[in-house]
């Protein structure tokens, strides 16, 4: 199973990052976690340039393709989702009978140094996602105080995050398995 | 005794559904106001009713041809939010009981969507058989019923800015069907 993962904030010392790095360690042996990094590359979604949106665009699109499940860590910028993930999100959906995310397994967790922990952020982003097609699990991770929600070995120091998370990922992973069956694979 | 009696019997034999003259369509109000309609494109029905009289009609429709007139709507309906056509690829209906009085029809039966079973009611009208080109015989059968969608994993709405949901939970469901005789029709 490849789980593409996607952090919505940018920067190196992200702490959504580092939520994703904390998701990797709790994956099974059958499953790999592989963080996106082309988000800021993608140009702002233009519908003149469908027909030859670049590189940056072929490439996530690409990568959507060759996941079995996505992973979105998103921090939440004025009680809402990064414009540069919501950009991106915009992109995979079209054409919207084609679109990279269509029946996509997709789960949604967040964090923030905030008390809320992006909880809107992933509500809005869960609904974008499912509106483009995603088939998202309906479940929340809000990992707040995220400067001091993470142990020195890179996991999550709260136990009950870190169950959370295991459930989010054994769900996506079930859907992700249910799909890869020979029955839908054929009949898709 | 009455004057005239109501015609309470089905016609006898295996009825196969005339897909091109056939349809199935639904309609749900939406933003409060207005009525929504969409259709499915491929359905099939068979109406099975014995020398006994003993009747059943089962249907199927292919979720994934669902019609409307947006086709980013057209996604978003085959979509997980809605139908999720990949996973459940039919809507299927299949009676328990069909009952007859003059051109008025009551069904009880099953419907499913999305792997959800409940009990429906069905009301409509049927035409009894008529010779018509070829030698085809047939007749006619409308049938509607109207379900909560939300009970069938059909659970996506959005609220308005001013109150109320984008879309109602309660749907109307609508079959037109032509069936001809299946020795004629084979």
């Amino acid at each position: 199973m490849r789980v593409l993962a996607i952090a919505g904030s940018l920067r190196a010392g992200s702490h959504n990052g580092r939520l994703l790095r904390a998701a990797a360690a709790l994956l099974p042996p059958d499953a790999e976690l592989v963080q996106f990094d082309g988000l800021k590359a993608i140009p702002p979604f233009d519908e003149d340039d469908e027909g030859a949106p670049g590189g940056a665009v072929d490439r996530w699109r690409a990568e959507l393709e060759q996941a079995d499940a996505l992973l979105f860590a998103t921090p939440e910028y004025n009680h809402s989702l990064p414009g540069t993930l919501k950009n991106a999100i915009d992109w995979a959906s079209r054409p919207s009978t084609a679109a990279a995310l269509r029946n996509k397994p997709a789960a949604v967790i967040g964090a923030s140094t905030g008390m809320f922990g992006a909880v809107w952020a992933q509500a809005e982003l869960r609904r974008s996602l499912a509106a483009a097609g995603a088939r998202v699990i309906d479940r929340e991770l809000p990992v707040p105080n995220a400067d001091e929600a993470f142990a020195a070995d890179g996991s999550l120091a709260e136990h009950e995050h870190a169950l959370a998370l295991g459930d989010i990922l054994a769900e996506l992973l079930a859907e992700a398995r249910i799909r890869s069956a020979p029955t839908l694979a054929t009949a898709a | 005794m009455p004057a005239t009696a109501t015609q309470t019997q089905l016609p006898v034999g295996t009825w196969k559904l005339d897909p091109t003259h056939s349809s199935a369509s639904f309609a749900v109000k939406h933003m409060v106001v207005a009525t929504f309609r969409g259709r499915f494109e491929n359905l099939d029905a068979t109406l099975t009713v014995g020398d006994d009289g003993a009747a059943q009609l089962v249907g199927t429709v292919d979720a994934g041809s669902i019609a409307v007139k947006d086709e980013n709507l057209q996604a978003h309906l085959s979509a997980p939010d809605f139908f999720d056509t990949e996973r459940y690829p039919q809507l299927r209906f299949s009676s328990s009981s069909i009952r007859r009085d003059g051109e008025e029809l009551v069904l009880d039966g099953e419907l499913t969507i999305k792997d959800h079973t409940h009990a429906v009611e069905a009301r409509g009208t049927i035409t009894d058989p008529h010779e018509t080109l070829g030698g085809a015989v047939k007749i006619g059968v409308t049938l509607e019923t109207v379900i909560d969608r939300t009970r069938f994993g059909l659970e996506w709405n959005a609220p308005l800015p001013k109150g109320g949901f984008a879309l109602a939970d309660d749907v109307s469901l609508t079959v037109e069907l032509e069936l001809a005789r299946a020795d004629a029709a084979e």
